[in-house]
């Protein structure tokens, strides 16, 4: 059995399967294990051992870049655990949780009425990135309680203010560009 | 850990065996190759000590090939037969010559294949070939130099270039019979030239100005990882353009003619040029042009007036320096290097414009013509593992985003740009009629949502899919990019096992058979030498396989091999060994080495899981030292 194939993004890097994770850790091993595996090393090896290599350390890769972000490592530990994020079949988002959002939403829509449309702007992108800290803090909290279920309901609402911030940054870029 | 790397003492493979390792800067305007000899790197000079080789092609009626200063002094007798700047053709298909054509005084010939040819008094030839030549002369310089056979060679493209233009520099390098270690983007190698890779994080500016080209880079290393961050340039702004604002002026200057004939306007380009080179020595110099009327007219040019004469066009150089900036998300504050590349970049007002820019002294100690091919030679001494000590390993990423063609013409993109290389992604297809047998994939490139926005890859036809109702069959396609931005695809079926056959076809490359066949042509006696270079690949890869295989074994069979593996191992490792003696027929030594691979393959995997193993137990000691 392969060990790099086949084992778990956690137990690649000896990791203990949990959201909360060491980063430093994480980067110290995944340096590690590219330095024995990365195709670099084997220019000189057969052709078999090079295809190996290769695969490898697309793995290895794959693994680091799941792991190091925190919202691709909620869905893989969902994912290990059989927890399915389909976003057509998601449970109902809460009321207050929509209501919020709507009125970041509309507040994004009509910046380019307002005097200083980049400095309000800027405000906007303050309040998503505090509640990105907070629901963040409420997905760690919901891991350590292995309340997966609640677990899956953040990592869905993360999921929609991940995207409202990448409005708002190319809403910013565009203002920045035309100054 | 290769199992090349472990001998025992007293084997053939003396494990400080110096293998002969070049870095080749592949360049639009010149070329240039260099190598680590007792631990400096230098570049090589030809018999007539001339470092940098024109990129400069001619060829003759009689099927002979010039390449390089004589062909560059000829350029103007034969245009349609010498072909410069070839570089700018490299993975690019009909249309986009096209779009270039005004400008080119070739002959493209209408093909049926995706990649343009030149029509030249020798036949049909296309980039690759063009390159292909190029690289065979430093190859030649290389070896007679350092008289041996090279063991391979770091070959590098530009940081922007997309797959097919590094697919094509590779293949270029297949048919001029370079083994190539890896492709290294260009301003990393400059990077490496500096020493910059050996700083543990930090923030870089690539400012490289060339003849006709200007790039600049900006590079971020963070623990080992050199990624590209941003990337912007002028593909028609360099050295060239300051010599034509020169002769502008003479021409202004001494009352000539608006428009001066050819002989007269290369004598003050050259004038120029010459001019511009002084200057960076000297405050002033005497210019002096012979007039129609006999006389001589003849001024001095100071380092102000020329200064004044080539600001607006640096000044042009300073706008996508900005833009690279804002894209790669840093400031000028947090830039800790600027490298000078390019030979403009000895033009004191270039130094001192980027230096108020960037509100810091560039490094300019290293010839800037010659920083690419030298870091090039110190990343190729380390991968053909002269320097069995050092631990660099460079991180490459992916420059531009990989993506599928889907409904309505969109693209959804599987790897993201700057995704750490290499990597493999896999997705499901599935057909979508009773019984349907075959699928088409189209793969492309870029940062856009449409494909018509997307530079086309490849399309890669499904066959032998096994028929079932629409919708049953799961095929698994895993496209896998390598660590030289190189992408294979493989595809499986999923209820059946059986593995799909996949057929390429290129939007811009050559196809394996293209290849072959010109391989094929490059000879004299076609089948004879195609057979033979074969022959000796086959022999080559079994030497190796056997020599790791028993060096492997020889250290450590017995702890990952029980009795009967070891036999099975044993048996076909002999029996490749007597074909590799007896045989002269390649298919068969091909057919020993699979076999041989085929027993071998968990006892390869074993090893690497071990070493991996190894690897993390080793510094989970200095982890715990740390603390």
């Amino acid at each position: 059995m392969d060990l790099i194939l086949s084992s778990n993004y956690f137990e690649l890097f000896e990791l203990p399967v949990d959201f909360n994770i060491d980063q430093q850790q994480l980067t110290a091993r995944y340096r590690q294990m590219q330095q024995a595996v990365h195709p670099d090393r084997f220019v000189n090896a057969t052709d078999q051992e090079r295809r190996l290599s290769v695969q490898h350390a697309a793995r290895i890769n794959e693994a680091y870049e799941t792991l190091r972000d925190t919202m691709q490592r909620a869905r893989y530990l969902l994912s290990l655990n059989q927890i399915q994020l389909d976003e057509q079949t998601s449970s109902v988002m809460d009321a207050e949780f929509l209501m919020h959002q709507m009125e970041l939403r509309e507040a994004l829509s009509e910046v380019r009425d307002q005097t200083d449309p980049l400095s309000v702007t800027g405000d906007i992108l303050d309040q998503v990135q505090d509640w990105i800290r907070q629901l963040t803090g409420k997905l760690m909290e919901c891991f350590a309680k292995h309340d997966l279920d609640a677990a899956r309901d953040v990592v869905l609402q993360l999921q929609f203010i991940y995207k409202l911030r990448q409005e708002a940054e190319s809403i910013e870029a565009e203002l920045e560009d035309a100054l | 850990m290769a199992l090349l790397q472990i001998s025992e003492p007293g084997e053939s493979t003396a494990p400080h065996e110096h293998r002969l390792a070049v870095g080749i800067d592949l360049g639009t305007t010149n070329s240039l190759v260099a190598t680590v000899r007792s631990g400096q790197a230098e570049t090589l000079a030809d018999s007539e000590h001339r470092h940098l080789l024109p990129s400069v092609v001619r060829y003759l009626e009689d099927s002979g090939v010039i390449v390089g200063t004589a062909a560059h002094d000829q350029a103007t007798e034969d245009p349609h037969n010498t072909i410069v700047s070839v570089k700018r053709l490299m993975g690019r298909g009909v249309a986009d010559i096209r779009h270039l054509g005004s400008q080119l005084p070739y002959e493209f010939v209408d093909t049926d294949t995706a990649v343009p040819r030149i029509r030249t008094v020798a036949g049909d030839v296309s980039a690759v070939e063009i390159s292909a030549e190029i690289l065979k002369t430093l190859k030649d310089r290389a070896q007679q130099s350092l008289g041996g056979e090279l063991s391979g060679a770091v070959i590098t493209v530009p940081a922007y270039f997309d797959e097919a233009q590094r697919q094509a520099t590779k293949d270029a390098a297949t048919l001029a019979g370079l083994n190539v270690l890896r492709l290294l983007n260009e301003p990393t190698a400059a990077a490496i030239a500096y020493g910059l890779d050996h700083d543990a994080e930090g923030v870089f500016a690539i400012y490289d100005l060339g003849g006709g080209t200007f790039d600049i880079s900006i590079l971020r290393l963070n623990k080992g990882v050199f990624e590209v961050l941003a990337t912007a340039g002028d593909s028609a702004l360099g050295g060239d353009d300051m010599d034509m604002a020169i002769a502008r002026w003479l021409i202004e200057q001494a009352g000539l003619d608006q428009n001066p004939g050819p002989a007269l306007f290369r004598q003050l380009m050259k004038l120029a040029r010459s001019a511009k080179e002084a200057l960076t020595g000297q405050e002033q110099i005497e210019l002096s042009v012979a007039l129609e009327n006999g006389q001589d007219w003849s001024s001095v040019l100071t380092r102000e007036q020329l200064n004044a004469l080539i600001d607006p066009l640096i000044s042009k150089t300073l706008s996508p320096c900005r833009r690279a900036l804002r894209d790669a998300g840093v400031t000028v504050d947090q830039i800790n290097e600027v490298v000078m590349v390019g030979g403009s970049t000895r033009v004191l007002q270039v130094r001192e414009r980027v230096r108020t820019f960037f509100d810091r002294d560039p490094l300019v100690n290293i010839d800037p013509d010659k920083v690419v091919a030298i870091g090039a030679a110190r990343q190729a001494d380390v991968l053909a593992g002269n320097k069995p000590d050092d631990e660099m390993l460079l991180l490459d990423v992916i420059p531009l985003s990989l993506g599928l063609e889907t409904m309505g013409g969109l693209v959804e993109k599987l790897i993201h740009r700057n995704t750490t290389i290499p990597v493999a992604k896999a997705q499901e297809f599935t057909t979508y009629k009773d019984g349907q047998t075959a699928m088409s994939i189209h793969v492309l490139q870029g940062e856009r949502e449409t494909v018509e926005d997307s530079r086309s890859l490849a399309r890669f036809a499904l066959h032998d899919i096994p028929p079932m109702v629409a919708g049953a069959a799961r095929i698994r396609v895993t496209f896998q990019v390598d660590a030289d931005g190189l992408l294979s695809v493989t595809a499986q079926e999923q209820t059946s096992g059986a593995q799909s056959g996949i057929e390429v076809k290129p939007s811009y490359g050559l196809t394996d058979t293209e290849i072959e066949s010109m391989l094929r042509d490059s000879m004299d006696h076609a089948q004879d030498d195609m057979e033979t270079r074969r022959l000796r690949e086959q022999q080559v890869e079994a030497d190796r396989v056997i020599e790791a295989l028993q060096a492997a074994m020889a250290e450590d069979a017995d702890d990952y091999l029980d009795a009967s593996e070891r036999q099975q191992i044993e048996q076909a490792l002999q029996n490749l060994i007597r074909t590799r003696a007896g045989s002269d027929r390649p298919e068969t030594i091909k057919k020993d080495i699979a076999g041989l691979e085929k027993v071998c393959a968990a006892y390869v995997e074993r090893r690497m899981n071990a070493s991996i193993q190894r690897a993390m137990s080793g510094h989970a000691v200095s982890e715990f030292d740390q603390e």
